[in-house]
């Protein structure tokens, strides 16, 4: 089957998450799409197999415009999709998963489906008895039997959300020939990653996306250095570089040889040093350890091994209220969800904020919370909710919140989602910060963000720390390499 | 989960309540009339049960003191968002305390000491039967719904085994409960419809306290902070675990305080239904108040007067007296409903 996406919006609130995506897929090819996290690519492919209801635009299925809003009107149509995590039912067997949406009627037809079963499944060697129970399954296999299903309903175009994610080498051979005998048998192919080489490996075109947009398309062959720079964006040339002032000698935070687990990918033993004053950026793909990092050397999460020191003081195995004590402030990514207390106003979160005493005195929050409305240029009223700020604002109210003087700052996405001009407001607060002698740590997805803003760069593949470079002295291409796990 | 917001508008409050009242009067009245009762007189002889005359407002204020207690403790576990099922046992735990302090002071030259000895002895009972819900919960992962619900059971198992065991009555223990206390270990009452001032006092201050709390001091704004995201609340400086434990041991003074006062002012013995499932209907007047100090006692108010009323209708309209349950249960499913829909 032929698809064109013609013009695809999908808006969550303020965020464009598809900004007017146009896309054409050809029959029998396996299209991949590629693009970071929040790039926009599960949103995409949600709306096309009926999941979630796009905003605007236009599906057309062999040049038919065709209007769907449920995932089972997307299946008659012939869309099938395969989540992440595969949609079955764990304490059901194999064989019960598979007749879920296939069998209608009141006669049982087991013996039918059994046989029918083990053909497509003996068809793409896979191995799937059908009695065992689905929860005693890996992922991998899980995903075989989805993908047997979804054919069994007639499916003739197949999404893919990130099926290499959590299976093993063979499994993922196994799934790329059957991805490959499916596309030779006429049936249409969408493989969403982030992971370069998979899309590469398998793929006749590849789309990139990036903020919601297409930024460019690719056929056979593919050139790497392109796609990254699709991927991770490169309209501005790196800045000049700036040699910026670091103490020697003053170390705010050491970590030896600390590994965790946890996240995606754990964390590797690792073994560096942040100086007073530095600017240090994570880059990464989401989820390869770098927010483990950051919430390791916070207090949040305890190492399994190696020893976490703080203005060489040993700090392993205390919680963060010690580490809070020395001046060690955590900022998450998810503002509302982890930073800030919804349902409280702007005052009280100050109040909170009041070292002592068993009364809270009203009249100085306010006056507090209406310093920092004003320093902070924050949107809002000192009763406003917390929630019911902006997200540029929310982070402005996070940033007024921080302790004075703070020796040590952790920030997970500090940016993402911001428009412009609070991505450029909250940095100079934050090199404000760096100036004074606070060292700051924080992770991007933006390589440009960290080449403007960083002096150092630790690169995570996997859970392991890649790179650790000044970016004086790197390139973008040689990051994103190190990014793609091919540094 | 949070059902009601705290700054909803008055107006926005006042056609809900025209909304969920209306809804409750006819779902009762259609339960009335599938049991082939009529549904105007059996309204009217639950209003005039409950405020018909002074001893019967008198009544209604005794049911009234100990679900206004139950309400204000709850009101501190909801801040920070606990489920405390548990205050019904607490309730039994503050009783039973109340009682042992009562039975000691069988042969005190100074009653009145006793009593007030008492209460700090139930308000001690139930707050560190709650605290154990809380250590169950902090430090032992059990949910404090769980934990409180396997609580309420135990404290009804210990209530059973002192009637019948350690403080059974002389010769043989029964179900009506231990050996009545002397008059001078009751509660004083005034007027012959036996109302206890020192209750409303003592009631008035709990909820004064707990408007005092919970809107001005740090505490109350650590609950509130807690209650709304343990997590942001953590990175803020505060422990989430600590606060957890600390309303409840509040939540458990309350509900003790009550338990005292069924002992003290209301049975003056320990009898095995001694809470009277009061904390159970508390957590509905404070779920119906939206969680607000002042809307409580009104709440509480009204279930006093259907339980009283409703003792009235199988006398006069051979009606069971669990009509008052089906209008409290009607009132909630109504409020669920209009609230869902009016989000």
């Amino acid at each position: 089957m032929r698809i064109a996406l013609r013009d695809i919006r999908k808006e969550y609130g303020k965020v464009n998450a598809n900004d007017g995506i146009d896309l054409e897929i050809s029959e029998g090819s396996i299209h991949g799409i590629l693009g970071e996290n929040g790039a926009g690519k599960s949103t995409l492919m949600k709306v096309l197999a009926g999941y979630t209801v796009k905003t605007s635009g236009t599906i057309l299925l062999n040049g038919r415009p065709v209007v769907y809003d449920r995932p089972s009107q997307a299946t008659r149509m012939g869309i099938g999709m395969l989540y992440q995590d595969p949609l079955d039912f764990p304490p059901l067997t194999i064989l019960e998963n598979f007749r879920m949406g296939l069998d209608c009627g009141i006669v049982s037809r087991e013996e039918a489906y059994r046989q029918r079963l083990r053909e497509m499944a003996d068809h793409f060697g896979f191995h799937l008895d059908p009695e065992s129970a689905v929860q005693r399954l890996t992922v991998g296999e899980r995903q075989q039997l989805e993908l047997v299903r979804l054919l069994a309903l007639g499916v003739e175009v197949l999404i893919l959300d990130e099926p290499t994610t959590g299976i093993s080498s063979l499994q993922k051979q196994a799934l790329f020939r059957a991805l490959r005998k499916l596309a030779e048998e006429g049936k249409t192919i969408l493989l969403v990653s982030h992971k370069l080489e998979d899309v590469e490996a398998l793929c006749d075109r590849i789309t990139v996306l990036r903020r919601g947009k297409v930024e460019g398309d690719m056929g056979l062959p593919f050139e790497s250095g392109k796609l990254l720079a699709w991927m991770f964006g490169n309209e501005l040339p790196p800045p000049p570089c700036f040699e910026r002032r670091t103490e020697k000698g003053v170390v705010t935070l050491a970590m030896d040889g600390v590994s965790a687990s946890g996240g995606r990918a754990g964390l590797m033993p690792c073994r560096l040093a942040v100086r007073r004053g530095e600017v240090v950026g994570l880059a990464g793909l989401e989820g390869s350890g770098q927010g483990l990092f950051l919430r390791l050397a916070a207090g949040l999460e305890k190492p399994e091994t190696g020893k976490i020191k703080v203005a060489e003081e040993d700090m392993t195995g205390k919680d963060h209220h010690a580490y809070r004590a020395r001046r060690v402030t955590f900022l998450p990514a998810g503002r509302l969800e982890e930073g800030l207390m919804p349902g409280l106003t702007i005052t009280e979160h100050f109040a909170l904020q009041q070292e002592q005493g068993m009364m809270i005195h009203w009249p100085k929050a306010r006056e507090r919370a209406e310093q920092g409305i004003e320093r902070f240029r924050i949107r809002g009223t000192p009763l406003s909710a917390a929630e019911s700020l902006s997200g540029g604002n929310q982070q402005r109210l996070l940033l007024a919140l921080l302790p004075t003087n703070p020796l040590l700052l952790l920030l997970e996405h500090p940016t993402r989602g911001l428009d412009m001009d609070s991505v450029q407001w909250v940095w100079g607060k934050l090199m404000a910060y760096a100036v004074e002698g606070t060292s700051i740590v924080f992770s991007s997805a933006e390589l440009d963000e960290i080449f403007q803003m960083a002096g150092r760069v630790l690169v995570f593949f996997n859970g392991v720390v890649v790179k650790d470079v000044r970016t004086c002295d790197t390139t973008m291409e040689e990051l994103a390499k190190a990014i793609a796990g091919k540094g | 989960m949070r059902l009601f917001t705290e700054n909803s508008l008055p107006r926005e409050l006042f056609t809900r309540g025209f909304f969920i009242a209306g809804g409750a009067f006819c779902l009762t009245s259609l339960v009335l009339l599938v049991a082939g009762a009529p549904p105007w007189p059996a309204f009217y002889h639950l209003f005039v049960g409950a405020l018909g005359s002074w001893s019967k407002l008198a009544q209604v204020l005794m049911v009234w003191i100990p679900l206004t207690l139950c309400a204000c403790g709850l009101l501190y576990s909801f801040r920070i968002g606990l489920w405390n099922i548990g205050v019904e046992g607490q309730v039994v735990a503050g009783a039973i305390a109340s009682t042992a302090v009562l039975r000691f002071g069988l042969e005190s030259g100074s009653p009145s000491l006793m009593i007030v000895m008492a209460f700090a002895g139930g308000m001690l009972g139930g707050s560190l039967w709650a605290i154990l819900a809380g250590f169950l919960k902090t430090r032992g992962g059990v949910n404090e719904i769980f934990g409180g619900l396997g609580l309420n059971f135990v404290a009804q198992g210990i209530t059973l085994w002192l009637i019948f065991g350690p403080w059974k009555r002389p010769g043989v223990g029964s179900m009506s409960g231990t050996e009545l206390f002397p008059e001078s270990l009751w509660l004083p009452t005034i007027l012959s419809a036996r109302l206890s001032p020192a209750g409303l006092v003592l009631t008035v201050l709990a909820l004064v306290v707990a408007a005092w709390v919970l809107n001005r001091t740090r505490l109350g704004l650590a609950l509130k902070g807690i209650g709304s995201n343990p997590r942001a609340a953590y990175l803020h400086g505060l422990n989430p675990n600590a606060y957890f434990v600390i309303a409840m041991g509040l939540a458990g003074g309350c509900a003790g305080l009550a338990g005292a006062f069924q002992v003290a002012g209301v049975y003056h013995r320990l009898i095995p239904v001694i809470s009277s499932n009061y904390g159970y209907l508390a957590l509905l007047v404070v779920m119906l108040a939206s969680y607000r100090v002042w809307g409580s006692p009104w709440i509480a108010f009204f279930f006093a007067c259907l339980n009283v009323g409703s003792i009235q209708l199988p006398i006069v309209l051979k009606l069971d007296s669990s009509l008052s349950g089906i209008i409290q249960g009607a009132l909630v499913l109504t409020t669920l409903l209009v609230y869902a829909l009016r989000k």
